[in-house]
């Protein structure tokens, strides 16, 4: 018997997202449903080490100022309920699309080392 | 302005209602403004009305990229209440409760202002230590709160399961009963009217596109509709501020997130008080037209996409199910999705900016409807005098470089 699985199932993070729900490409474990994501906020934000020298202002804009761009985002998720693996994303976050996965200590796509 | 009165309703009801003055005007912007408003949500209309009515400045304009109203103060679930836990956000809440009880004498518009009360729901021990710590706090800072046992709960809310034998007993609650719910449209258009009538201008279809800067001072504002001069410029655009301060080239400490609620079919009245719960993330009231109005905690993500995940309101559904099995067939009618910019303390910005002639309104998080009235009064007077009244001072963009953070993420709690 051909098991059919719903389009939505085979696909790729390239093409439409079912409605209201994002489809995100582990990429150990392939597509998988939201759900099972945790999201981990702004990717490539590096702890300062010299931490005596630092500023206020330098303190500040590691620990609390954010991009939160309207339009591409790069991000981190972890698939909590799957390989329990961390990855980074390029996502739009208007349309909720993601155009790029890449895992943790690779360059952000179109960014060299 | 035509005063809204029972004499006025009369005399139109002669001329058929086809005689109504409009509420505001749709004036083409001037060339020049003593302050530019960006934003024409409830808090910038507010905003604008309190600068007039208070500080005696009216060359005001309020510049709007849609609709007033249209965004966040359209899409949120109209819950008041002010039993915030620190003296710095109870004093400022407070202020905001009390602006809501004369609100629409004030403006001579009903805006439906109910007190029907706000129950806080604790479903663990540390809920109820939480609860018990908060209400004593706030009975100290003077604003009325209570604390309920899950008897007492079971005589205000029959239909609530209060049984021990749920996945989350309820263990207790808090009840502000000076809290309750407003008509959100009639918020924005009250604040619109009273404001037009006192000279300002509300200029909407207009996105402002930067902001034009001299010598570290802002000069005005290049919208859509061409550049608009001003010394002055508050910008209350909610989940957009990151964008706004983007222009300024400033950096800000907030984050967009969706925030998702849904109204149900109308049902005749079963509910006659707020119920909100932080432990299964849900709250909901039913409106005077008998929908439940229920919302959902935010989604994890950055989104400026006002819609969120479909997991995050089944989830928000199950908790509601839980408390309310009577709600178990209730149809839902509508969802949405506002964008809400959440800061890491879960308390506004309404501040100076490092610009000069630049002030922000923003970070009001998941809970900023409530703080309407209030968030204008003090947001006029920090404009109009510049420098914030005692009731914002600690509210200040500064305060995540001092570290004096204001944590009412526990009062903030559930997103509503």
């Amino acid at each position: 018997m051909n098991m059919v699985l719903p389009e939505w199932r085979i696909d790729d993070s390239q093409k439409p997202i079912a409605k209201n729900m994002l489809l995100i490409n582990c990429p150990w474990c392939g597509p998988r449903d939201q759900s099972e994501f945790s999201y981990g906020g702004e990717a490539h934000i590096v702890r300062p080490t010299d931490t005596d020298a630092l500023s206020d202002q330098e303190w500040v804009d590691y620990l609390f100022n954010r991009e939160n761009p309207k339009g591409e985002h790069k991000e981190q998720w972890c698939h909590a309920q799957g390989c329990r693996r961390w990855f980074n994303a390029v996502r739009d976050t208007v349309t909720y699309k993601i155009s790029h996965i890449y895992k943790i200590g690779e360059a952000p796509p179109g960014e060299s080392d | 302005m035509q005063k809204y009165s029972i004499f006025s309703l009369a005399r139109n009801a002669l001329s058929y209602h086809e005689q109504w003055e409009q509420a505001w005007r749709s004036p083409e912007p001037k060339q020049e403004y003593d302050v530019i408003i960006v934003g024409g949500g409830g808090h910038g209309l507010a905003t604008a009305y309190y600068l007039a009515k208070e500080h005696g400045i009216t060359n005001v304009a309020v510049v709007e990229k849609g609709w007033i109203g249209g965004g966040n103060t359209g899409r949120n679930t109209t819950i008041v209440r002010s039993n915030y836990l620190w003296d710095e956000a109870a004093h400022l809440y407070e202020k905001s409760l009390k602006l809501w009880e004369g609100l629409s004498q004030d403006l001579n518009y009903n805006v439906m202002f109910s007190q029907r009360g706000v129950m806080n729901l604790g479903h663990t021990l540390q809920d109820m230590r939480d609860i018990v710590r908060r209400s004593s706090a706030n009975r100290l800072n003077g604003i009325d709160s209570e604390v309920l046992t899950p008897e007492q709960i079971k005589e205000i809310v029959p239909i609530m399961d209060t049984s021990p034998n749920t996945r989350y007993p309820v263990l207790g609650a808090s009840f502000q009963r000076r809290g309750g719910v407003a008509r959100h449209d009639a918020v924005a258009w009250g604040f619109a009217r009273g404001a037009d009538a006192r000279g300002v201008d509300i200029i909407q279809n207009c996105e402002v596109t930067g902001f034009r800067r001299d010598n570290g001072a802002v000069e005005g504002v290049e919208t859509t509709r061409g550049f608009i001069k001003a010394k002055k410029i508050g910008v209350v655009t909610a989940g957009h501020s990151s964008v706004l301060a983007g222009m300024a080239d400033i950096r800000m400490p907030v984050e967009s997130h969706p925030l998702q609620a849904f109204v149900s079919e109308p049902l005749k009245p079963v509910l006659h008080t707020v119920v909100m719960s932080n432990a299964v993330h849900g709250y909901v009231s039913q409106s005077d037209k008998g929908e439940l109005v229920i919302g959902a905690g935010v989604d994890a993500y950055i989104g400026y996409g006002q819609k969120g995940s479909f997991n995050t309101i089944e989830g928000n559904s199950a908790a509601i199910v839980e408390l309310f099995p009577i709600f178990s067939r209730v149809r839902m009618l509508r969802q949405w999705g506002g964008i809400v910019d959440v800061c890491p303390d879960a308390c506004p910005i309404i501040s100076k900016m490092p610009v000069q002639g630049l002030y922000f309104n923003c970070g009001w998080g998941t809970g900023g409807f409530k703080a309407t009235p209030g968030s204008g009064w003090v947001f006029a007077h920090t404009i109009a005098q510049d420098r914030p009244h005692p009731l914002n001072e600690a509210f200040a963009l500064e305060r995540f470089t001092s570290g004096a953070l204001i944590d009412e993420h526990g009062a903030a709690g559930v997103a509503h």
